[in-house]
């Protein structure tokens, strides 16, 4: 075939593309491949596709869809984390003349890539799907606002993470940092693929987060059940009000600077570049816009878990609701004041610096007020240290930490010191690991029960909290002295050899939490297996107060039978010490939403563009494109969307759950 | 179990809805087609911002005044504006119930509205034949990216607008169908409110700056 031919219909990839010459990759791509082989083998061979399709695919439950981003999490979490074992390997060895065992190309990748995908496609799901199996139980809801919606976002967000596996094997992924700031990231220094697969699988997921945003807001605005005024709601829909605020109010910030970007890289337009009148710190001011809210959007749904934890494991009501809620919204405020404190070297002057600085530490404020009434929360509270607890107090010791170090960068010329230098790195670590990824395991060790039936496994599940802990400590804190020392951060090879010491510390600190992470997936593995014993049919196994341990564990597809009316805060602490009696009969039809294949589809198809525009394979994006808009102007001629639940079904699931409640007793 | 069900006679409080009402389809549309249009509104006002910002960088290039024809621009101001009184006549004969004078309220605005994207397009073109290209300088950029946006939201409201006369054609003024057309008059007006920001920031302004 003729190179224009090929040209027409594969655009740049070819078989260069393949990274062949790269043999980890290679390796990693041998293991991927047998991996997959084999889940796409058993999964044929036990017939599971249909019943993949119909139950969990196309489902509108936020129930299901929430486990599924909790699986893409944990999924990407492995990927995220491979590069971080990485890293940690290379600086370690790369002393003394040695240049590691990663090439510079290489290793800029991955460095991109574990940002880029722990951010993204781990913090992101793990949040979105606890606040998506969460909220609409906790409101009393049946579902969300736009269930079709739902799950559609989610297929976004795995078009994305698939576009980010994508790039491993076919091509490259980004070597610009996990902000891609220009003019490296423009087309004349970042010439090949990478980008542009940065950009679009972080438009394709943008879109899916934006859409999920709108939904939860609306869910909570107006789906609450009776009685459940804005200062009753439970302090975790709170914080997922405020951060879907913050998701609605940030994502179309970063959907418009990569816009741009991608203007500059495909089009040739001047936004960025150096020359033509064009300002590349344009682009950092706007993406940080969306940065800095977007780690409240991810450390806020933390606050809630461990408020809805720490009250029920002091068998207390929270100490401080009202200012619990005011210090959110303030912090949701406040975030949108603050993005310059990461670039107070760009030069802004005195003036801008001051303010900038002095927000910033303005927010410790309401912070600190929400960890006074934790703390008052457990004062003279009977404390029970199960799981979910103990990360609440993991957090609670190393957010502190966190968020001091996170002052001392406020102070503008502390921060000329510390710029981009290792103690930054170990900031952002401290408040990220110790704020939202141990909020994300106390709240899956806590509503695991809801969703599935039975408790985690505790030794397990002890084994991955104190190996994480111990790993985060030992991983982060030599990064605060090598910052203080001056080290700067995305370095592939060191020449003082005095330094080394602190880098095997640290790769030390990443294998212990290497170790946590795989503790943890035994702890579900054998909390499978030992089901029966971990049971538990009260659907309450904690004796907690919120809406969600009203209804059975799994809950029914329609969540509550009757829409419960709530009088208290703790609602459900409310139901129980007044003598609430299940109802037995009176069951009527609910009236639910409809499975539907158009969201996967479509979002497919969005995969497909995106993939044809980062290759220039133009038929293949026009072609993915048109089917987009074909599929969804398609979905809107189904008026029929819903469907009723008979009410048969509904006495026959509550008739199974009298005898299991009458079985425990 | 009674209690609960019976609180009027025993004084016992309600902890559930014995009889309930599901919410009326579309309980939620309106809302959320409001935070919609919010978000869409931040990509307009990050737009603004950035042609705020690198309106002035002409590197050297032609300037609003070398390019801007007033006249073209209030004639395509003027369509845009009367699209919208037209939109707004097709709500109130929706109202009416009245499918036919709708309809052609509704094909009205539709050609306003092509009429609309048609004198862009040739203003563009006319632009880009003198060498004033996007590639041209940060202010060309911003310019077309800006407007260009503006447009790109235009059609898709022409698209939206014609899908949705096929279905009131097919199914009538139903409950889903008035709903919809309720959403494109919100989208259109907003877009309507875009552009008044766009005639006074890049126009107006542009050519006295």
């Amino acid at each position: 075939m003729s190179p224009d031919l090929l040209k027409l219909i594969f655009g740049r990839l070819g078989f260069e593309s393949l990274p062949l010459h790269e043999p980890i990759v290679v390796g990693t791509f041998a293991v991927v491949a047998l991996g997959g082989a084999a889940l796409l083998g058993g999964l044929t061979y036990f017939r599971l596709w249909g019943y993949l399709w119909r139950e969990w695919f196309t489902t509108v439950d936020h129930k299901r869809i929430g486990i599924m981003y909790m699986i893409l999490g944990i999924v990407m979490l492995l990927r995220g984390f491979a590069d971080a074992l990485m890293m940690r390997g290379q600086q370690m060895l790369a002393f003394g003349g040695s240049e590691g065992y990663l090439n510079a190309h290489h290793y800029d990748q991955v460095f991109t890539a574990h940002g880029v995908i722990m951010i993204f496609f781990v913090a992101m799901p793990l949040v979105t799907g606890l606040m998506n199996y969460v909220v609409p139980l906790q409101i009393g809801a049946r579902d969300v606002s736009f269930p079709f919606l739902n799950n559609f976002s989610f297929w976004m967000t795995v078009g994305g993470a698939v576009l980010v596996m994508a790039s491993l094997f076919i091509g490259e992924f980004a070597r610009t940092g996990w902000l891609a700031y220009p003019p490296l990231s423009n087309i004349g220094y970042s010439p090949d693929v990478g980008v542009d697969y940065y950009i679009w699988a972080l438009q394709v997921a943008g879109v899916g987060t934006t859409l999920s945003g709108i939904n939860l807001i609306c869910t909570i605005v107006k789906l609450r059940c009776p009685g459940m005024t804005m200062m009753k709601m439970p302090v975790f829909t709170w914080t997922s009000l405020c951060t879907n605020v913050l998701i609605v109010a940030s994502f179309p910030v970063l959907t418009v600077v990569l816009a741009l970007l991608s203007l500059d890289r495909y089009v040739g337009t001047n936004f960025f570049t150096n020359d033509f009148g064009g300002s590349p710190m344009m682009y950092v001011n706007l993406i940080w816009i969306w940065g800095h809210p977007e780690v409240y959007i991810l450390v806020l749904p933390a606050f809630g878990i461990f408020s809805e934890v720490t009250s029920t494991f002091s068998g207390k009501r929270l100490f401080g609701y009202t200012s619990m809620v005011y210090a959110t919204v303030v912090i949701t405020i406040l975030s949108y004041l603050v993005w310059l404190h990461h670039f107070f070297t760009m030069g802004s002057g005195a003036s801008v610096n001051s303010f900038f600085g002095i927000t910033t530490m303005i927010i410790s404020i309401p912070t600190g007020a929400k960890m006074f009434n934790w703390l008052f929360t457990m004062y003279r509270g009977r404390i029970r240290y199960e799981l979910p607890m103990m990360w609440t107090i993991a957090f609670m010791l190393t957010f502190v930490i966190g968020g001091m170090t996170g002052v001392l960068l406020a102070v503008p010329p502390a921060d000329f010191v510390l710029h981009n230098s290792l103690f930054l790195i170990a900031h952002f670590h401290n408040v990220i690991i110790g704020g939202v990824v141990f909020g994300a395991f106390a709240g899956i060790n806590y509503w695991f029960p809801k969703a599935f039936g039975f408790k985690l496994d505790p030794f397990w599940g002890k084994m991955s909290f104190w190996f994480w802990v111990t790993g985060f400590y030992l991983a982060f804190m030599p990064l605060y002295v090598l910052g203080l020392m001056g080290v700067t951060r995305r370095l592939r090879v060191f020449d003082d050899p005095s330094l080394q010491i602190w880098f095997i510390i640290a790769a030390i600190g990443a294998v212990f939490v290497f170790i946590g992470i795989l503790s943890m997936l035994m702890q579900f593995a054998v909390s499978l297996l030992k089901r029966e014993q971990l049971k538990d049919v009260t659907g309450d196994p904690w004796d907690a107060r919120t809406l969600e341990w009203a209804t059975s564990s799994p809950p029914p597809d329609y969540n509550f039978a009757f829409t419960p009316v709530v009088h208290d805060n703790d609602a459900w602490w409310d139901m129980k010490k007044r003598g609430y009696q299940r109802p037995l009969t009176g069951f009527r039809p609910i009236h639910m939403p409809s499975s539907t294949g158009t969201g996967i589809i479509i979002a497919g198809f969005a995969t497909a563009m995106g993939f044809g525009l980062i290759w220039y394979i133009w038929w293949l994006a026009a072609a993915s494109f048109i089917a987009m808009l074909a599929v969804g102007i398609g979905h809107t001629f189904n008026y029929h969307r819903d469907f009723d639940i008979p009410a048969e079904d509904v006495i026959r699931t509550e008739d199974a759950r009298t005898k299991l409640l009458a079985g425990a007793k | 179990m009674t209690v609960a069900i019976n609180p009027s006679q025993t004084g016992e409080p309600v902890f559930y809805l014995a009889d309930e009402h599901p919410h009326p389809e579309g309980w939620s549309t309106s809302l959320g087609f409001w935070i919609y249009l919010m978000s869409d509104c931040l990509i307009f006002a990050i737009l603004f911002a950035t042609f705020g910002v690198l309106g002035g960088n002409y590197a050297a290039g032609p300037a609003p005044k070398d390019l801007f024809d007033l006249d073209l621009v209030a004639v395509n101001t003027s369509m845009l504006l009367l699209s919208s009184i037209t939109y707004g006549f097709a709500m109130l004969t929706m109202q009416q119930n009245k499918i036919a004078q709708t309809q052609l309220w509704l094909a009205i605005t539709g050609l306003f509205g092509l009429a609309f994207i048609g004198i862009e397009l040739t203003e563009f073109a006319h632009m880009i034949h003198e060498g004033a290209t996007p590639q041209r300088s940060a202010f060309l950029s911003a310019f077309f990216t800006l407007v260009g946006t503006h447009g790109l939201h235009v059609s898709c409201g022409l698209i939206w607008l014609v899908t949705l006369m096929v279905q009131v054609q097919k199914f009538g003024l139903i409950e889903a169908n008035r709903r919809r057309l309720m959403c494109l008059s919100m989208f259109w007006h907003f877009l309507d409110v875009v552009w008044i920001g766009v005639f006074t920031f890049v126009y107006l302004l542009g050519v006295l700056r």
